[in-house]
């Protein structure tokens, strides 16, 4: 088991250490994830129903959304 | 109120998705396309052992690597705008929409992750069987990725297998196998893998044309064009036929969709199908008097055929989906748009009667309520509509799209009827006016790709899930500002990624198969 492991492991090893072109589109790779995860993620696209204009409870946020754009003011469930 | 969600945020937050879509779409039909004929490149090495397949095989999957690389995770961006621009969306299509995009990310990205690596690392390590099986099985895993995506918006096109529950605002699955299988997703499916095959087909045809243009590696160049040419011509014509698939599905769910495809108001038995055609601009609206067309020509009864499969049958057009009457297969008459808009605004009101009755712990008002929606709920969407010309989608634009990919889609049958020919009868390496032919072919089925996707997307417009949320109600409310600042960071970002795999990959090419 721990052979099968080495052996995979050094495949890796190797094929990355042999890499030409690969190397290039790993850092191409790596520049990427890191603009889409570590700034456009977090800078501009926030989950919105995790933002503080919904509030704890967001299935009564959307709910209030869904109703309130079709039929103008909600009933009495929506807060103030 | 509506008022209170800006028109231009709508457009904005749907032009930045339509971006990050066709960007996405760039990627995608090449990478789906190449598997598949590297695949049958490096099966000729398998089963003849000459090093020639091999280098060639090496050469396209060098190429799929950089298209991989660069494409890989733009989709991610999709995800994204789901839950920052379409938030209530998000919310309401509950698990539906995760499920696919979860079974997607788990099963399908691994596979192709750990497959990828031995494919590209694996030469001379592992066996030239096990080699060559990780070769298709990166293919397939690409093709299961495109399997959920695709059942996640087919269900956007055809909503079917779930339940709307008034508690959680959500709807739930209650039937996995008619989202997975659904026909909308089945067709969308192989329309979809096949044109990616026609672009990989396209692709290699051109690239080894390039090969014979510049008179280098011509035996490498001819024996890519053969194979590429056979994947072309055999996935075009099934992508003919699942397009007519799809067309049926579009027929029988999204009637308005088809409509707007052809430019069609006044429904008729035996309706002709629009072979050419120039709509008139001046048609602003379905009852402004004005003709529909400048001029066209039709196929007669063709469109009853593809329709309903049926030459005299009856297909409704613009106007009769607006104004209703007419008579619906199971025998009922069409409702009218008003009506819908009134159900579906009787389907909200319940549902606003339910949670105010579930507060108020009054659970005999909350049962009735709940019936009511349920009543209604297939028209819930039409209870945010204001005027009954918004469910009408741009017509022009889907008119004029669908006409480019058919077209588009004929001509590449022709194409590759014509490469196989001269390949096989003639001489291909001297013809340099099919050199360039085959060249500026490339950017086609690229063009082929996308129309399709303006005709699916822009087609169904007003609804982000049809009949269920139109866009306005699925967005959040956000300022129209940052959604246009990181639409231009998208257009800037894509672009020099774009820019990027051109070079990368024309280096590659120029470095050709012998110097791999």
């Amino acid at each position: 088991m721990k052979n099968t492991i080495q052996k995979i492991w050094r495949f890796y090893v190797d094929g990355f250490r042999g890499m030409t072109l690969g190397k290039t589109l790993w850092l191409i790779i790596l520049v990427k994830l890191f603009i889409m995860f570590f700034i456009l993620r977090i800078f501009f696209f926030p989950n919105y129903l995790n933002s503080s204009a919904v509030g704890e409870d967001k299935e009564e946020y959307v709910s209030r959304e869904l109703i309130d754009r079709a039929l103008g003011d909600p009933p009495s469930s929506t807060p103030d | 109120m509506l008022e209170h969600i800006n028109t231009s945020l709508i457009d904005w937050s749907r032009a930045q998705f339509a971006l990050t879509a066709i960007y996405h779409w760039i990627f995608v039909p090449l990478t789906l396309g190449l598997a598949v004929i590297m695949g049958i490149m490096e099966t000729m090495y398998y089963r003849t052992g000459d090093e020639f397949w091999k280098r060639t095989a090496k050469f396209w999957m060098k190429l799929f690597g950089i298209n991989f690389a660069v494409g890989v995770a733009t989709g991610l961006i999709l995800e994204f705008e789901f839950g920052t621009n379409w938030s209530n969306y998000s919310w309401f299509v509950g698990d539906i929409f995760g499920a696919p995009l979860a079974i997607e990310g788990i099963l399908a990205f691994f596979m192709e992750a750990t497959f990828i690596a031995v494919m590209f690392f694996g030469w001379d390590k592992v066996s030239r069987k096990f080699h060559l099986a990780s070769t298709w099985l990166t293919g397939l895993g690409a093709t299961i990725s495109a399997w959920w995506i695709l059942v996640a918006n087919a269900w956007m096109q055809n909503p079917v297998g779930m339940e709307f529950n008034p508690d959680t605002v959500r709807n739930e699955m209650v039937d996995f196998w008619a989202v997975a299988l659904s026909p909308t997703a089945v067709n969308k499916f192989f329309h979809t893998v096949l044109s990616g095959w026609v672009l990989g087909a396209v692709f290699v045809v051109g690239v080894a044309c390039w090969f014979l243009l510049k008179k280098r590696d011509k035996k490498f160049a001819l024996s890519s064009i053969k194979i590429a040419a056979w994947v072309g011509l055999v996935s075009a014509v099934l992508s003919a036929w699942t397009g007519d698939g799809s067309g049926y599905q579009v027929a029988q769910t999204q009637p308005m969709k088809l409509a707007a495809m052809e430019g069609y108001y006044e429904g008729q038995q035996g309706a002709g199908l629009v072979a050419i055609g120039m709509l008139n601009p001046e048609k602003k609206t379905y009852d402004d008097g004005q003709a529909p067309f400048l001029f066209r020509m039709e196929i007669p009864k063709m469109l009853s055929l593809l329709a309903e499969r049926k030459m005299d049958a009856f297909v409704p057009g613009i106007t009769d989906l607006l104004e209703g009457g007419y008579e619906l297969k199971d025998g009922t008459k069409a409702l009218s748009a008003e009506e819908k808009i009134e159900r579906g605004k009787t389907a909200i009101a319940a549902l606003a009667a339910y949670r105010d009755a579930k507060l108020a712990g009054n659970e005999e008002d909350a049962k009735i309520a709940a019936k009511t929606l349920k009543e209604n709920v297939a028209y819930f969407g039409y209870g945010y509509i204001k005027d009954v010309n918004d469910l009408v989608p741009n017509v022009p634009l889907t008119f004029y799209a669908f006409r480019v990919m058919v077209m588009l889609g004929g001509y590449f049958i022709l194409f590759f009827i014509v490469i196989l020919f001269l390949v096989y009868k003639r001489d291909l390496s001297k013809m340099k006016w099919m050199h360039w032919v085959a060249l500026l072919t490339i950017p086609l089925g690229y063009l082929a790709g996308q129309a399709g996707w303006v005709v699916a997307e822009c087609g169904r417009q007003p609804w982000a899930i049809q009949d269920m949320l139109p866009v306005n109600a699925a967005i959040s409310k956000l300022d129209v500002g940052s959604v246009q600042t990181t639409f231009f960071i998208f257009l800037v970002l894509f672009t020099i990624m774009l820019i990027a795999e051109i070079g990368i990959l024309l280096k590659a090419i120029k470095k050709g198969p012998e110097n791999n």
